[in-house]
């Protein structure tokens, strides 16, 4: 008998900060109780509040337990599950204030969020096809196999729902498409490249739910005609892998998979394609030419993969995120999908949230939420009292929202408008110490170390782009500059071969947009307003201040500062490198930053 | 896997198996798992509730643990907050004293007046 159920958080980052012992400390402490028969442990997927793990949540009572480690975890056991006491010390406390959150609810975090893409991560145990059966897995499916192909991608097109790899394109326009395709065999292909800098919405729900994207990758096949499917995930996700994997097979027993599925006629299969590396393979044509075994380097367009895809056949090629919509919408009606959201982008968006943000995680939201809720009501505001600057959206595709937008519903198309992109969902918040020009300098770095190298724009251009920004903020940046920038900027636009040139420009030109200011300030006055380009700041010492200890003069690695004992130093700006050692190491706050 | 009703098999089997997850509105059994409490038997109390709710397919009623109440000479104690119900606390809740609670209060809606130590005005 099972009076109390154990969750734990097994998402890739509560694993990082120390799931494991956590939870081998539980296990032992429950058998040395003697109420291992009494108490079931259950590894979860992703709950999205990473910067809380490990998190243990205490059901029947729902008490959410934060940062739990080896040391704390066993009072979980004695005192809560024994005595039956919650344990006040590892709940959730606001960072201002002192009450305590006992369940997810009360965690502001928590209680703005709609979650439907996410609603099993961190809910059902992501390896048990039963728990996802309970959650009505599979009957999306069953559902599907008695209505018609039409009827299906009619479904999908009055759902209103657009593609959540960045683009945004309509998914049923493109289900609709690959079904009208000719040509036999076709195909169903899983974009599971998720490469932006600090995005993880698609490597959780692998990770939390991974029976939901085989279900509606399966309801793809049956919607377009295609018996085989390709699930393309980087190399850099095992546990997603391992647990993709583990579900297939799962899957394939229960007969979701296979052949005669459910006593349809229908057969699918789908099979696992580990990337080997590229940030270019996220874009669909080089994705393709990756599954085929070749070298990922993108294609030109058209023909689009609905017409001409794997091996020259028709093939639907969905991102993690859409697919995870696919089944709730076949089940529960377009006309409950778009009841959140926006007009043209209906349903929920899932954010990776992080930066200069109180909260960090995995949020998922309505489309058209401000960024002030996001970044203020859900994150929690900046850390240490500073000044909000902007979110960077789109990963390198894409640009910033700054603080007069904080009000601006966010949607596919509001972001397009200033600039950026909505991307896949990384949100990384800036705050006041940031340079927006290093920030840009450093996504374009990105994109250059990532660039394919098929077409002349993209590989030289941004190469030549970055080298120009390089200078900027070595302080040799020359009048004309910026000009320049958005020159080379559109050409790239214009001329590259794929999605990734054409949108490597982006964190530049919007950078440009709204911080022409900074740049100017790198170029013309040789000064970064952020104190962030190191070749622009000027350490001096407050010879008022300085009490004359030597420590800087120390530990100065090019022997820059001089003085004597108890008197004020000063220092040789000829020989000063910049390195900032004496700027942490003075205790007097004596040495400023400029 | 053939067909739907197989589907829902599996459902209904594991949701009884998710039950803990699920959110519980029509009240809740608070057991007092202080060690005057579990010396007197709490412990034997709880499962017992937790298998006679199961027994009854009772799935909207939550059975938690807490810490001592202050009536050490009539544990196991046992607090029953059903909703829109006055609270009503048990005293001397052995096992087929629990047996009788959950058969004639959570199921039969009356509570069981003999074992009643505190009832909560209304």
């Amino acid at each position: 008998m099972i009076r109390n159920q154990l969750l734990v958080c097994a998402g890739g980052a509560c694993i990082t900060s120390g799931e494991k012992s956590v939870k081998d400390v539980l296990v032992e402490e429950l058998k040395k109780n003697n109420i291992e028969d009494e108490v079931q442990l259950i590894e979860t997927g992703c709950m999205g509040a990473c910067d809380l793990g490990p998190i243990v949540v205490v059901y029947p009572e729902g008490t959410f337990y934060q940062k739990v480690n080896v040391k704390n975890a066993p009072l979980i056991v004695t005192e809560h599950l024994v005595k039956g006491r919650t344990v006040p010390d590892l709940l959730y406390s606001e960072p201002v204030g002192e009450k305590k959150a006992h369940t997810s609810a009360e965690i502001p975090f928590y209680a703005r969020q709609v979650k439907r893409v996410l609603r099993n991560c961190g809910a059902i145990d992501p390896l048990s096809i039963d728990e996802y059966i309970a959650r009505d897995g599979y009957f999306a499916l069953a559902k599907a196999l008695e209505m018609t192909q039409e009827e299906i991608i009619k479904l999908l097109i009055d759902s209103g729902l657009r593609g959540r790899g960045g683009a945004g394109f309509p998914t049923g326009l493109k289900w609709k498409a690959a079904r009208e395709a000719v040509g036999s065999p076709k195909y169903v292909v899983c974009n599971g490249d998720e490469g932006d800098p600090g995005a993880f919405m698609d490597r959780s729900v692998l990770e939390g739910d991974p029976h939901s994207i085989i279900e509606a990758m399966t309801i793809a096949g049956y919607a377009i005609g295609a018996q085989k499917g390709y699930m393309y995930v980087r190399a850099e996700y095992p546990l997603a892998i391992e647990r993709f994997d583990y579900a297939l097979s799962k899957a394939r027993e229960m007969g979701f998979l296979g052949d005669n599925i459910l006593n349809s006629g229908f057969d699918f299969d789908i099979e696992i394609r580990i990337g080997a590396g590229a940030f270019v393979c996220g874009e669909e044509t080089a994705l393709l030419r990756s599954i085929e075994g070749k070298r990922g380097t993108p294609t030109v367009k058209p023909p689009f993969p609905a017409q001409s895809g794997l091996w020259g056949q028709p093939t639907l090629i969905n991102n993690v995120e859409t697919y995870a919509n696919i089944s709730q919408i076949i089940i529960k009606g377009a006309e409950w999908f778009r009841s959140v959201g926006s007009l043209k982008s209906p349903g929920t968006k899932v954010f990776a949230l992080a930066g200069n943000v109180q909260n960090t995680g995995l949020v998922e939201v309505p489309m058209g939420t401000t960024l002030r809720e996001l970044v203020f009501e859900i994150g929690g505001g900046i850390p240490g009292g500073k000044k909000f600057k902007a979110a960077q959206t789109g990963g390198p595709s894409g640009g910033v929202i700054t603080a007069d937008y904080l009000d601006m519903p966010i949607d596919f198309d509001t972001v397009k408008e200033i600039g950026t992109i909505m991307g896949s969902g990384g949100l990384i918040v800036l705050d006041e110490t940031s340079c927006m020009v290093d920030v840009a300098k450093f996504y374009l770095g990105f994109t250059v170390d990532e660039s394919c190298g098929k077409c002349t724009p993209c590989r030289e251009g941004t190469r030549q782009m970055y080298q120009m920004l390089e200078r900027i903020c070595d302080g040799k940046g020359k009048d004309g500059d910026i000009q320049k920038l958005n020159r080379l900027a559109e050409t790239i636009k214009d001329t590259s071969l794929c999605g990734l040139g054409q949108s490597a420009p982006n964190p530049v030109l919007s950078t440009i947009r709204f911080y022409k200011d900074e740049y100017e300030a790198h170029i013309g006055e040789k000064r970064c307003p952020a104190h962030v380009c190191k070749h622009l700041l000027v350490y001096s010492i407050n010879a008022e201040k300085c009490v004359g200890c030597t420590a800087c003069a120390r530990q100065c690695p090019a022997q820059a500062i001089a003085g004597e004992v108890r008197k004020a130093h000063v220092i040789d700006q000829s020989k000063c490198i910049k390195c900032g050692s004496c700027y942490e190491t003075c205790r007097f706050g004596a040495i400023s930053k400029e | 896997m053939k067909s739907l009703d197989e589907l829902k098999r599996i459902k209904d089997q594991t949701l009884k198996e998710m039950d803990l997850r699920q959110a519980k509105e029509r009240g809740k059994i608070v057991v007092a798992m202080g060690t005057c409490g579990i010396a007197a038997g709490a412990k034997d109390t709880l499962m017992v509730i937790i298998d006679e709710l199961s027994k009854a397919d009772v799935h909207d009623v939550k059975v938690v643990q807490s810490g001592c109440m202050g009536l050490c000479d009539r544990e196991p104690t046992v607090e029953v907050s059903m909703k829109n119900q006055p609270v009503v606390v048990y005293g001397d809740v052995d096992e087929a004293n629990a047996r009788r609670i959950v058969r004639e209060h959570i199921q039969g809606g009356k509570v069981v007046t003999d074992l009643v130590i505190k009832r909560e005005n209304i």
